[in-house]
């Protein structure tokens, strides 16, 4: 099966500093794909340019094998942040909000906003003010937000570093919910997180892929010596 | 009884009677900078929608001077704009001086630099991940200023009260270009800058009350607006 | 939802203001300000004959006349009101310096220059008189408060703008041959940059001597402004003569000026109405006019003001004709109407009755005539 999502060679380089230097991944529809490396190693920055929000220096994406422009990838994706912004209104308004600019209608948002809430556990949050809420509902907010909008490819940047354990567990059901109809694209510290929701782990060391596969293989028995120390919280970066 | 205790009780007395001397000169500095400020609005948000979203050369030199220009001595301004606007001068065709619409002219020039510089800085404080995020959720430019200008909307709000504060409250500009004529031209400031001229002590103090009155409830209200957009 | 609400009603309380601003202010434009149908003058005139309110009198009076008419008093010393006339921004002067309305007339700027009220400037003072100048002739006063000024016992506060009282007291300085712009440098000589009634209230403050118009005077002195008194008065050199002119409408600058309506303010300040404005402003409040009314003086014989009415007349016409007439005939358009109004055969009889010399008898018949 040829990937949904993919990259040739993508460079970025700024400040002189190179943060990717020949990344070729792919991400297959109903796939959860993790990204894991170090701090700095340019995992934000290749979700970025995924999502269409950076422009790669040179290399291209590609969708179903055509080359697209950030335009288009930021159509075709969403992405969730780290620590996630909410608009100064109601969740539903959050979440319907790029429902309604897609020209949605009134009723189907409706449907596709409380669908999405209760996926991440916040039924009857329609009406409460979205910036009044804790860390780790906002959070669950932009979750709900990403998926009301059935795009094809999902990408999140580290998912629950700031969640307490519940918040985190409803999360990633949702993202394991997500993945059946998308390609889901995560970055994450969390090495149990990766193991327990990917089907494809990708080790990014220093803006290069150093190491990919499958995760019971990639955790057990990594053939890349980085790896090795990185599975042991032992890597210099 | 002193002369100064004797013009406040007749101020007072001025005002809760509702003289209507005192009550159209009022009204009529309403009139003017309300209309000024509001016509200042129309050019100056825009330009601080640019200067605080868009990218383009020059951008600090412009806020510099918009910056710059916001304490503007009002006779300076009132002076350039006199020969502006004279039938000697360049826009001598409307035949605008010594009329209302001098004023109303004058003080929307006054109050632009801080229209502009205060939205802009209101604009610009927006946090710029509400940007990336109506991005990402698909939004065009045009929907993403919507977004900022949403966001901003106190900042603005308080940018326009500031802007009609000094307006209302200034003198040289509606001098010499409204004239101080009585009954077309006179407002508040012009007014009381006459009577004390002459004399003419419970007016000129009753002037001064509708004045302070009016510019203190202004001040409340910058102060709300600004606590709410924190 | 509790913020919500008070952010909504924040905005409605904002609302609300703005439309009260407007609605407040259209409403007190259009209840007193011109509907488009009504014809504009703009006066430009000084501060004296405006700060004793004589002109907020003579607008309703002349609307009430003319109702199609809205006319504007600018007020500024005269020298600012000859400036703005000749830019065109006013329709015609109302202005008291003789020496400052000739080059106006000369420079082509104005036109059909009358003549219509009169007073006179007084020295007024401290009471305690410092100088000594009580009862003293102008020239002899301006001496004394000279000498007493580098004494250090006297202050003099000028006008210090280019205004018709300013003119007058540069032309007193100069009968004792003193150039104002040396005493200007000296410490006693102070400048008030303003308008009579704060150079007048500059002087109380300072206990110093200044020039007043009467009218201005006996207004601040009634109103309990200042405490001043009358030291010196009643000189010929001490007459103050208000003129009107209009501007020349075949200017560059003043096409876009209101000739008709000039001359209709001129005409009706000379008309009987318009003169007995001037014979009663001010009586029952000072006993007698604050300005006395020229034609009267010249149909009547006779001076509200109480000088001897002759005396006057021609104190007048040396003082504040040019070539012999208050309007030479060069200066005079489309004036028909506004110059005979003065009867020549009493004048003429007076003239010789009075003993005055045959030449300028003469001149005089000739300008009546013209």
């Amino acid at each position: 099966m040829s990937p949904h999502l993919e990259t040739h060679d993508i460079r970025r380089e700024y400040d002189s500093v190179l943060a990717l230097d020949r990344v070729s991944i792919g991400a297959h529809l109903g796939r959860v794909t993790t990204i894991v490396g170090v701090n700095g190693s340019g995992k934000t920055t290749l979700l970025k340019i995924l999502a269409g929000l950076d422009t790669p220096t040179a290399g291209d994406v590609l969708i179903e094998g055509h080359e697209a422009n950030p335009t288009q990838l930021r159509t075709h994706s969403t992405m969730v942040f780290q620590r996630s912004v909410m608009f100064g209104t109601s969740v539903y308004n959050n979440v319907a909000y790029g429902l309604r600019i897609g020209g949605v209608s009134s009723r189907e948002i409706s449907q596709r906003v409380k669908s999405a809430l209760t996926v991440v556990n916040l039924d009857g949050f329609e009406r409460r003010h979205a910036r009044k809420l804790s860390s780790g509902e906002q959070q669950r907010v932009a979750m709900a937000r990403a998926l009301s909008l059935k795009r094809d490819v999902l990408l999140i940047d580290e998912p629950t570093a700031n969640l307490d354990p519940a918040n985190a567990m409803i999360i990633e059901r949702a993202i394991k919910d997500s993945a059946q109809s998308r390609a889901v694209l995560l970055s994450t510290h969390n090495l149990p997180q990766a193991r327990r929701l990917s089907q494809h782990v990708i080790h990014l060391y220093k803006g290069r892929v150093v190491e990919e596969g499958e995760p019971s293989r990639f955790f057990t028995n990594p053939s890349d010596e980085r790896t090795k120390l990185f599975i042991e919280g032992e890597l210099q970066f | 009884m002193h002369p100064i205790i004797e013009g406040i009780i007749q101020a007072i007395n001025l005002i809760l009677t509702g003289d209507p001397e005192v009550f159209s000169i009022a009204a009529l500095s309403l009139y003017v900078s309300v209309l000024g400020t509001l016509l200042a609005c129309t050019w100056s948000i825009p330009a601080a929608l640019a200067l605080a979203l868009r990218k383009f050369q020059g951008k600090r030199i412009l806020k510099g001077l918009f910056n710059a220009f916001i304490g503007i001595p009002t006779v300076a301004l009132g002076l350039y704009l006199y020969l502006l606007l004279s039938r000697a001068g360049p826009l001598g065709y409307f035949q605008l001086l010594y009329t209302p619409n001098a004023i109303i002219i004058g003080q929307s020039a006054l109050v632009t630099p801080i229209i502009v510089s205060f939205a802009t800085g209101a604009l610009e404080s927006v946090d710029p991940d509400l940007r990336t995020l109506a991005r990402t959720l698909g939004a065009s430019d045009r929907q993403t200023y919507n977004v900022i200008i949403k966001e901003a909307f106190w900042g603005l709000v308080l940018a326009i009260l500031a802007a009609f504060n000094r307006a209302f409250a200034e003198l040289g500009v509606a001098m010499m270009l409204g004239g101080n004529i009585r009954g077309l031209t006179r407002v508040l400031t012009t007014a009381i800058s006459l009577e004390t001229a002459r004399g003419d002590i419970a007016l000129s103090i009753a002037l001064s009350f509708i004045l302070l009155g009016m510019v203190m409830s202004l001040s409340i209200a910058i102060n709300l607006a600004r606590k709410t957009s924190q | 939802m509790n913020r919500s609400a008070i952010t909504k009603l924040q905005a409605s309380l904002l609302i609300i203001v703005v439309i009260c601003g407007i609605a407040a202010g259209t409403y007190a434009y259009y209840s007193m300000i011109v509907p488009a149908a009504k014809t504009r003058l703009i006066v430009s005139t000084t501060t004296s004959l405006y700060e004793t309110g004589f002109l907020d009198m003579l607008k309703t009076k002349f609307e009430a006349k003319y109702p199609n008419m809205n006319v504007s008093f600018i007020s500024q010393g005269t020298g600012l009101a000859i400036q703005t006339a000749m830019r065109g921004d006013a329709d015609m002067l109302l202005v008291h310096a003789p020496s400052q309305e000739y080059p106006f007339l000369k420079g082509g700027y104005g036109v059909n220059r009358k003549i219509v009220a009169y007073n006179f400037f007084i020295i007024v003072g401290p009471s305690e008189d410092p100088a000594g100048i009580k009862g003293k002739s102008p020239s002899d006063a301006f001496k004394a408060i000279r000498s007493a000024g580098l004494n250090g016992t006297a202050i003099w506060v000028s006008r210090g703008d280019n205004s018709g009282t300013y003119t007058k007291e540069v032309s007193l300085w100069k009968a004792i041959g003193l150039d104002v712009k040396q005493l200007r440098q000296e410490k006693w000589y102070l400048e008030a940059g303003s308008g009579m009634t704060a150079t007048l209230k500059l002087a109380d403050e300072k206990l110093g001597y200044t020039l007043s118009d009467t009218a201005s005077y006996l207004l601040n002195f009634n109103n309990h402004n200042i405490v001043l008194v009358k030291l010196v008065e009643g000189a010929k050199s001490m007459l103050n003569v208000y003129s009107a002119i209009a501007d020349d409408p075949r200017n560059a600058n003043m096409t876009k000026t209101n000739f008709d309506g000039s001359m209709m303010l001129i005409k009706y300040l000379a008309s009987d109405e318009g003169q007995q404005l001037f014979a009663d402003y001010g009586v029952s409040q000072y006993g007698k006019p604050l300005f006395g009314p020229y034609l009267k003086l010249l149909q009547t014989k006779s001076d509200p003001l109480g000088n001897d009415p002759t005396q006057l007349i021609q104190w007048i016409s040396d003082y504040a004709f040019f070539e012999g007439s208050e309007c030479p005939q060069q200066f005079r358009y489309q004036a028909e109407g506004l110059y005979s109004t003065q009867t020549p055969v009493p004048v003429l009889l007076v003239s010789i009755v009075a003993g005055v010399e045959q030449r300028k008898a003469a001149a005089c018949i000739q300008s009546l005539k013209a």
